[in-house]
This record gives C-alpha cells, sequence and structure tokens, in this order.
C-alpha cells in the first residue's frame, strides 16, 4: 500500500490461518485472517459488477484488499465459450497486503466455461461455487466437458457447492413483472449475496448503490436487491453452507486516516485534477478512445465544474496535437493513451521535446505488439517510452507502483512536467488501471505546490541595449526556457520544430549550435532533481532484487516470503526511469547480484546493463498477468542461490 | 458579402473576446524580424503581404493573435510574422490549434498550411477541424504541387501530372478543396487567388468575422514547380472566361460584360453555364452563400474543369451560422459549475464510501 519500499510489518502473505470457531451463531463462524475469490463467469454476466461491489463491501469494512479483474477484449464474446469468461479476483486480509493473490480459495463459476477456465488455478481444498444451472449437456460439450465434472469425481479434491443459481434467482423474483430473461439476469447479486453471507460483508452499501444504478427503473432495482437478499438468505438457511467467515478489519495495517478504496485509472484521473489545482492551470486532456486509458478520458469528462476540458480527438495524433497547443496557450496539458497510441504521437512528443512545453503523456500500458492483448497488462513500452522518437530526444519516465499511487505519480509528472518545460511518460499498466486496494485520501495541504511563472517581459539585454525576449534562454538551473504564453505583450515569439539558436529561438542549421543544443536538451532531462532509491535491505543481503512500476506488489510479497524463510533479499523500486535516481549506479555496485523482474523481456535490465555496466539478471513474464508472488520467490530464492 | 455581426462600437461578434490594440497598428507592426526565404518570385510573398496588410484592419492586439502552420513552403509563414507562432508538424496544425483555440477563447488563431500538408498526410485533422467548427481560420495555399520536397504531384494535381515521382504521369484522381470542405459539413469555404490582393483581403475579412472555422483555398504559384498553373486565372484576357467572381445575393455572371451565367439545368438539377439572353436573364442563379443547405455551393464547387480551370468560381462559396466548437465547450463548463457548483477537490477526494483508521 505504500508507495516506497519501506520495512513494514514483516507478516507471511501465504496460507490462511488463526482460524476459530464462534460458538455464538447457530451456523459455525471461523476466523480467516485472508481470503481470496475469483469471480468467473461469461463476458455478458455481469463479473465485474459483481467483484466491484464485493470490494467495495470490503474496502467499507476496512479490510485491506487488492483486485484483479480479468476480462476479454471482445465486448460479448460468444456466450458460454473458454474466450469468453470474464473473472475478477479480490484478495481481502486483516493485514497489509500487496496483490490480488495467487491461488483463489473461493471459485464462484458461473458456467462450465468459468469452471474450466479457472479451475486449474485453485489448490486442492478451494471452495467452488457452481451454478448447476448452466452444466447443461451442451454447454459443457461446448467447452470439451465429455462428463459433467460436477459429476464424475474429477472435483473431488475441492469443496463443492452445488447450488442451482439461475432457477434459484428466477424462484425468488417471480412476484416482479419480469420476464424470465431478465429475471435471470439477476442471478450475480444472488451469487453477491451468498458470498457477502459467507464473509459476513456490510450490505447497505450494494443496496444503496443498486438503488441508484437503477434509479430510473425502479422495478429493476428492486429485483436486483430481492435477488441480493435472497442469495444472502439462501446461505443463511441452506445446510451445504455449514459455516460463514470472518476477516477481521485490517486497522493495524493502517496508518491513521480516511480511506477509500481507488482504482488506478481513478487515482491517475484525480492525480490530474489535483495537480491542475496545484499548479492553479486549467487541465486540457486531448485524447482518443483505447483500452485501458478510456476510463480517465470517461472520469475527466466529468469534472466540468474543475475547469477540465476534455477533447475526443479525430484520431491519437490530434489526441496529442490538441493538448500540445493548449499547453502552449498555458494550460496543464494531458494526452492519454496506451502503446499502440504512443506509436502514433511520437512525432509529436519529439515536437514538444523540441518546443520544451509542459505536457503529460499519460501510457497504460497492456500487452504487445501491435494490438497485442488490449485488456492484459504488460510493461513492454518502457523503451518506446525511453527512445522511441527520431533524433536525440530525452523524455523522463514516471512510473506508479500500486493503484492508489497512480495519484502521487501523477502529481509528480506534473511536477517534472512544469519545472522543466518538458513533455513526461507516465508509465502505468492494465493492471494497475484496473486493480483497487485502500487509498489513504491526502489533506490537500500535503499535496506539493506546483504553480508555475508564466514569463512577463523582456529576458535579454541586446549588445545595443536593447530590452528583449529570448524564448530560449534557459534558467540556469533547471535549464528550462521561459514559458511565455499568447497574450502577454511584447513577448510575440514564434517556435517550432526546425532547430532552433541558443537563446533566440531562431532558425538555425549552424553545426556547433545543433551540437550545443542536443546536449543541453539532453543535460536538461538528465538534470532533474528526483529523490534517490531506497533500498530495503534489513538484513545485509548480497542480491537485490529492483524493479519499477506495478512489479511493486508482487516483488515485495515474495521478498517477505524469503524473509520469512530465513533468506535475506533488499529490494530498490524505481519510480523515476528516466533520469534514474542519482544514486543508483552506487546502489547496485553494493551488490553481488542484481536481478530484474519485469512483464517484458527484459527492458529495464537492458538499461541498467548499459548505464552501469551491471551484470544484471533478468526474470521475465509476458503472458498478459501479473507475477505470482510464490512464483518470483522461487524465482529470487534461485537468483540469490546463484 | 457575408454580413459582419457587430456589436457596440464595430467589435466583430466572432472577435469579442479577443482584446483590442491599444494604438493604431500598421503592415510594419506585424513583420517580424526574420528574413523570408521563400524562393523570389513565389506566390506565398504575395499573400504574406496581403495578411499582414489586412492585419491593422481587425485592430486586435497582437499579442493575442497566433499562426499555427505544419510542414511545407507555406508553413513558414508563422516565422514572418509578429506575432505568436508555431511551426508545428507535417499535416497536425488543425489538431494544435483546436487545444489552443479551445483552451484560450481569447485569441485569434490562424492556421496556414498547403495542398500536401492539409489533404495528404493532414487530411484527417482538416476534416474534423471543419465539422467541429471551432474558432480557426485556415489559410490552404494551394498550388498543386509538392514545393519543399522538390516537385512531387499533391494530392490537387490534375491527373496524368508528370512529375520526378511520376514520370509517366500521375494516377490519383485530385481533390477539389472547396467541394471536400463543403463535404465535412464546414460552415465557411472560400476560394481566392494569391495575385489579387483586393479579392485575397476581402475574403480575409469575411473568414476573420465568420464565427467557427473558415477555409479559405489561395490559389498559390510554384514558380519553381509548377509555374503558372493558375496562369489562366491571372492573366486578364483568359480570366474573363476562367472565373466566376460570386458576390453573395447578385446573379452569378461573368465573362465579356457578363454575357455568361449560370443557371440551373432543370433535367438534372445541376448547375451549368450559358449565354445570357433576355430570355434567359431571368433564370440566372443568385448566389446565397447563407443557403442552410450546401447543395447548390457544393455544386458551384464542381463548375471548374480541373484541367484547363474554366469556370473557376471564386469568393465565398458558403458562410453559414453554426454553434462553435469552443464556445459549446465553454458553455459546458459554465453550466457544470452552475449544476454542481465549482469544483471541490477535497469532495471529489473522499467520494462516497469512506472509512477511517484512528489510531
Amino acid at each position: 500500500m505504500t508507495s516506497q519500499v519501506s520495512s513494514p510489518a514483516e507478516q507471511a502473505d501465504e496460507a490462511v490461518v488463526g482460524e476459530q470457531r464462534n460458538p455464538a451463531t447457530a451456523k459455525g463462524v471461523r476466523r480467516l485472517d485472508r481470503v481470496i475469490i475469483r469471480f468467473a463467469g461469461d463476458s455478458g454476466d455481469g463479473m465485474q459488477l459483481t467483484g466491484d461491489r464485493f470490494t467495495s463491501e470490503t474496502a467499507s469494512f476496512g479490510n485491506d484488499l487488492s483486485t484483479l479483474p480479468n476480462f476479454p477484449a471482445e465486448i460479448r464474446a460468444p456466450a458460454g465459450t473458454l474466450p469468453g469468461v470474464s473473472s475478477f479476483q479480490l484478495h481481502f486480509a486483516d493485514h497489509d497486503i500487496l496483490t490480488p493473490g495467487d491461488a483463489p480459495n473461493v471459485l464462484v463459476a458461473m458456467n462450465p466455461a468459468a469452471l474450466k477456465a479457472n479451475v486449474g488455478d485453485l489448490p486442492r481444498g478451494a471452495e467452488i461455487i457452481v451454478n448447476t444451472d448452466e452444466f447443461t449437456r451442451r454447454a459443457m460439450q461446448k467447452v470439451g466437458y465429455e462428463s459433467s465434472p460436477l459429476e464424475d469425481g474429477s472435483l473431488d479434491g475441492y469443496h463443492l457447492h452445488p447450488v442451482p443459481l439461475t432457477t434459484l434467482t428466477v424462484e425468488a423474483l417471480k412476484e416482479f413483472d419480469l420476464s424470465r430473461k431478465e429475471a435471470e439476469r439477476s442471478k450475480n447479486m444472488f451469487a453477491l449475496g451468498l458470498l457477502s453471507w459467507m464473509y459476513h460483508r456490510p450490505t447497505e452499501g450494494t443496496e444503496k448503490f443498486l438503488k441508484s444504478k437503477f434509479a430510473k427503473k425502479p422495478e429493476i432495482a428492486a429485483a436486483n436487491i430481492a435477488a441480493f437478499r435472497a442469495g444472502w438468505n439462501f446461505g443463511e438457511t441452506t445446510e451445504d453452507f455449514a459455516v460463514s467467515y470472518e476477516v477481521a478489519p485490517a486497522a493495524k495495517a493502517f496508518p491513521v486516516g480516511t480511506y477509500r478504496n481507488i482504482s488506478g485509472n481513478l487515482a491517475l484521473s484525480y492525480g490530474l485534477v489535483a495537480a491542475s489545482r496545484q499548479a492553479d492551470l486549467p487541465l486540457f486532456l486531448g485524447s482518443y478512445p483505447i483500452t485501458p486509458a478510456s476510463d480517465i478520458l470517461h472520469e475527466l469528462s466529468k469534472h466540468k465544474n474543475f475547469g477540465v476540458r476534455t477533447f475526443q480527438a479525430e484520431d491519437e495524433i490530434a489526441g496529442i496535437g490538441a493538448a500540445l497547443g493548449a499547453a502552449f496557450g498555458g494550460s496543464l496539458a494531458v494526452t492519454t493513451t496506451s502503446g499502440p497510441g504512443v506509436a502514433l504521437k511520437s512525432e509529436t512528443i519529439g515536437l514538444a521535446v523540441s518546443l520544451e512545453l509542459p505536457l503529460l503523456v499519460v501510457d497504460i500500458q497492456r500487452g504487445g505488439p501491435s494490438t497485442g492483448l488490449p485488456t492484459k497488462t504488460e510493461q513492454a513500452d518502457l523503451l518506446q517510452a525511453m527512445y522511441g522518437r527520431n533524433g536525440e530526444a530525452p523524455v523522463p519516465i514516471v512510473a506508479p507502483c500500486t493503484p492508489a499511487d497512480c495519484f502521487d505519480a501523477a502529481l509528480e509528472a506534473a511536477r517534472i512536467a512544469l519545472t522543466y518545460r518538458t513533455p513526461v511518460f507516465l508509465l502505468s499498466d492494465g493492471y494497475l488501471a484496473n486493480g483497487s486496494e485502500p487509498w489513504r485520501i491526502p489533506e490537500l495541504d500535503e499535496l506539493p505546490d506546483l504553480r508555475v511563472q508564466f514569463a512577463q517581459g523582456p529576458n535579454h539585454t541586446t549588445e545595443d541595449g536593447t530590452e528583449v525576449f529570448w524564448p530560449y534562454k534557459r534558467d540556469p538551473l533547471t535549464l528550462a526556457r521561459p514559458w511565455a504564453i499568447p497574450g502577454t505583450p511584447g513577448l510575440e515569439h514564434r517556435i517550432g520544430g526546425i532547430e532552433k539558436q541558443d537563446g533566440t529561438g531562431n532558425i538555425s542549421y549552424d553545426p556547433a549550435n545543433h551540437d550545443f543544443m542536443v546536449r543541453t536538451r539532453q543535460a536538461k532531462i538528465d538534470g532533474i532533481d528526483v529523490p534517490d532509491v531506497e533500498v530495503d535491505d534489513p538484513h545485509g543481503a548480497s542480491t537485490l532484487v529492483l524493479g519499477w512500476g506495478s512489479t511493486y506488489g508482487p516483488i515485495t510479497a515474495a521478498v517477505r516470503r524469503l524473509r520469512n524463510a530465513g533468506r535475506p533479499i533488499a529490494q530498490a523500486h524505481l519510480r523515476h526511469l528516466n533520469p534514474f535516481p542519482k544514486n543508483l549506479g552506487e546502489v547496485l555496485k553494493r551488490y553481488d547480484r542484481v536481478v530484474v523482474p519485469e512483464m517484458n523481456l527484459g527492458q529495464l535490465a537492458t538499461l541498467i546493463r548499459a548505464k552501469y555496466l551491471v551484470d544484471a539478471h533478468s526474470y521475465n513474464q509476458v503472458n498478459g498477468m501479473p507475477f505470482k508472488a510464490e512464483q518470483l520467490a522461487t524465482a529470487l530464492k534461485e537468483a540469490i542461490d546463484g | 458579402m457575408a454580413e459582419t455581426s457587430r456589436e457596440g462600437t464595430g467589435t466583430i461578434e466572432a472577435l469579442s473576446l479577443v482584446p483590442k490594440a491599444e494604438a493604431r497598428q500598421s503592415m510594419k507592426d506585424f513583420k517580424s524580424d526574420q528574413e523570408v526565404r521563400w524562393c523570389p518570385g513565389c506566390g506565398d510573398y504575395a499573400i504574406l503581404a496581403a495578411v499582414q496588410g489586412f492585419m491593422p484592419e481587425l485592430g486586435l492586439a497582437r499579442e493575442n493573435i497566433v499562426f499555427v502552420s505544419g510542414i511545407g513552403c507555406s508553413s513558414r509563414f508563422p516565422y514572418y510574422m509578429n506575432t505568436y507562432g508555431m511551426h508545428s508538424i507535417h499535416g497536425r496544425a488543425p489538431a494544435i490549434a483546436t487545444g489552443l483555440a479551445t483552451s484560450r477563447r481569447d485569441l485569434s488563431v490562424w492556421v496556414v498550411t498547403g495542398d500536401g500538408d492539409a489533404l495528404s498526410i493532414g487530411g484527417n485533422h482538416l476534416i474534423h477541424a471543419l465539422r467541429r467548427n471551432v474558432n480557426l481560420k485556415i489559410l490552404l495555399f494551394n498550388n498543386r504541387i509538392y514545393g519543399l520536397t522538390k516537385g512531387q504531384y499533391s494530392p490537387t494535381s490534375e491527373l496524368g501530372k508528370i512529375t520526378k515521382s511520376t514520370p509517366m504521369g500521375s494516377l490519383d484522381a485530385p481533390f477539389n478543396p472547396v467541394s471536400l470542405a463543403i463535404g465535412a459539413e464546414a460552415s465557411f469555404v472560400a476560394r481566392t487567388v494569391d495575385s489579387d490582393r483586393k479579392h485575397l483581403t476581402e475574403v480575409l475579412r469575411q473568414a476573420a468575422a465568420h464565427p467557427g472555422t473558415a477555409l479559405v483555398e489561395i490559389y498559390q504559384n510554384c514558380n519553381i514547380f509548377n509555374d503558372g498553373a493558375f496562369e489562366v486565372l491571372k492573366d486578364k484576357q483568359q480570366a474573363e472566361e476562367a472565373v466566376i467572381r460570386l458576390q453573395h445575393g447578385e446573379p452569378i455572371r461573368f465573362g465579356t460584360d457578363g454575357g455568361r451565367g449560370v443557371v440551373r439545368d432543370r433535367a438534372t438539377g445541376d448547375l451549368k453555364v450559358v449565354e445570357v439572353t433576355p430570355e434567359n436573364e431571368a433564370d440566372i442563379l443568385v448566389h446565397d452563400a447563407h443557403a442552410d443547405s450546401p447543395t447548390t455551393a457544393f455544386a458551384l464547387s464542381r463548375l471548374a474543369d480541373p484541367d484547363t480551370l474554366h469556370h473557376t468560381p471564386i469568393g465565398v462559396f458558403r458562410s453559414v451560422e453554426r454553434p462553435v466548437y469552443d464556445t459549446q465547450m465553454s458553455d459546458q463548463l459554465e453550466t457544470a459549475v452552475e449544476q454542481y457548483g465549482k469544483g471541490d477537490l477535497a469532495a471529489l477526494l473522499a467520494g462516497g464510501d469512506t472509512w477511517t483508521v484512528v489510531g
């Protein structure tokens, strides 16, 4: 939950421990310290909504949590097929946790496809709740089940709860004036009610949510609430569910404060609005819809009363073009996209480098190359962000490490852009964007002051004593050029993508001047003030694991496991990828071995090896999913053992 | 003539948010200190002089005027204007200018582009700027050739054009920029010629007064790679038969003593050129630039022969009032404040569902 690697309570992020019966109730109650639940169904079954609701209930209860939505790129993939399965995994605990969890303790499978696609991830003994109504011969054959897995003994190692979810839902809604098909749609709320009973979740929030979501269709709202309550009551009364579970609030894991649950894209959107307020500049977003970045466009479009202008452009190039135009005019300008969009924006990013105007380029990375895996996560745009332009065109890069951290990272990217008058990459990814966790809501006076001074008058005296304005006369400390916005009398000037003469900004093809300008632009980026990287190394380890971006959670969880097993390992996590923290080279040289886990084929490792001549080892995964803590722990253990 | 909307003391409504100049301006005020580097004899010089000469008439604070260009010979234009300016990248000027104009309604934003910049690499941005009706004035210098890259055919070159990249003749049918703009829902479309300073200035005047996107196609001579492309429209004798001067509210007549005119073909509804006779004089089409329907303006844009340029209309084809994008965007911001109050960051961050951890 923290944005920096520190030394949190070293709690085992492993087995379910500490069960105890609660004799006060008719049914058994067991206390767990953490649970991982996965809801899985057809992409039309409402699994994401179900997961979101369970998450909100869990957040308001005060557990720590981490989520992993996983859905196909198709809006409605063919029903009942394996590619059409959509799932939502939630890990919640009475202590500080870092990942959505490796293996679910509970799987809710709404149809045979959902069972087949997910059962392989379950440990033996896990609970499986299946909607038996969907286990027809045809539906099972569609996904290759020759016999019913509910009857052929293949699930003997699990704790199976066969529940006719559809029938029960339709039965519960028979008083409503709904067609069978309409009534069936509420079966996800029945499942949510059942799970809410099983885990003692507060229900008011969900009922309130349903009332507001279907405010214009009160009948539908009432039906969904009825299904939700029926699911709860079913758990309470049926004998199949003999026990329910308690997971106490994670009060001790959290510093004092007010909390909410937040996803990465929402946190990032709020970070942009906050940056606009802190800079006292209007926010302008130029964007073209693309998964998984579109939610930022949607969110910012809702906040026009903050003076936020959102412009849905005709293409990616126009999105960044409009943003750059707004930056020229004095807005805090942003463009949001994913990898393919970055490719299209590259030329304009180069122009922004040359114009030296502040601009945020938000890349919510997804699986590539080309269209790749639009709804899956990857970290493979690092080198594109670093080098993907013609000429020497350095761009700072900031990467958030958890969903909530997207808020702070957005403010940090804005600070760099505004201070140094440069485009800045903010590299989030699909896992951070859609995942969520509790966030301590900051007080406004904790936010950084991002105010800038526009140029107001001449900044140079010529040989004949005339006071003039030079658009490329730099601040000696930051090397930033003045930001002189149209409307300022006396500072009329022309800028462009052609090489400029140092100082005056006039067109210049002079070889020595070009050499000087290329080196100066590079020096400006190299000189950006970024905090030192912190190393978490309580035991004086000889192996360092170095990560960046969204791998923070899994890496930290793996590090905890190793240390709990008595294996010292040091951890450092990079928020600034360009420039690197000044102390990074020295940190790397302190360790015998450096391991770099990445969801790509070794992009940070390549940069580290090139810059510091360190024999960094890559550990890579590019399957569209975040690392699992156990698998990472094994890999890191092997690295320690050399 | 599009009526200039006026309010109070001669303010052009489209520019009402742009601060006025404190002192009287002259052409000299709009010349930057940069040496103009177009080829000697280039049509761009005449356009630059016309724009610099016209600007004082608007009486706007110079610092609130911005010229944005793409890439190409014409796109060097901003360097020579003593206003704010940006020489951007190929084809993207309308997109950049859209961001500037929508976020700064106190600016008068002009886009300078060419036939390659606007219609080839930047075609997408041009059509979308036109349909949105952002408050931009787009000057499209059309010389029907690529100049800066030394003479390849452009999207407005005539079919079969022999150039370095098409030694056996180009295979592409050309765009007619006026037809394209009308098809893209443009609210103001005009055409003029670099060498006709008076006409060019008058068209600029109307474009400047237009609320929304104005597209002005300016036929411009590239004396190096496509010299004389518009000679038929410039040579006094030939122009009599070639040029049709459009005047809102006037019958569309041209030729010696107005001997020829445009009428509607009763059979097809299309327009055609006829010799004017006492019998058909009453049938001569009266130009209505403000017609709601773009149909007749489009038909007028199709009169010219793309090869010979005979029957080329110049002037304002279409000038209609339509909601302006940047005005509406600002209105939405104001409405949001009225509905929800001015944004409260603390309340936004807190959201609805929170819980508190106490020590």
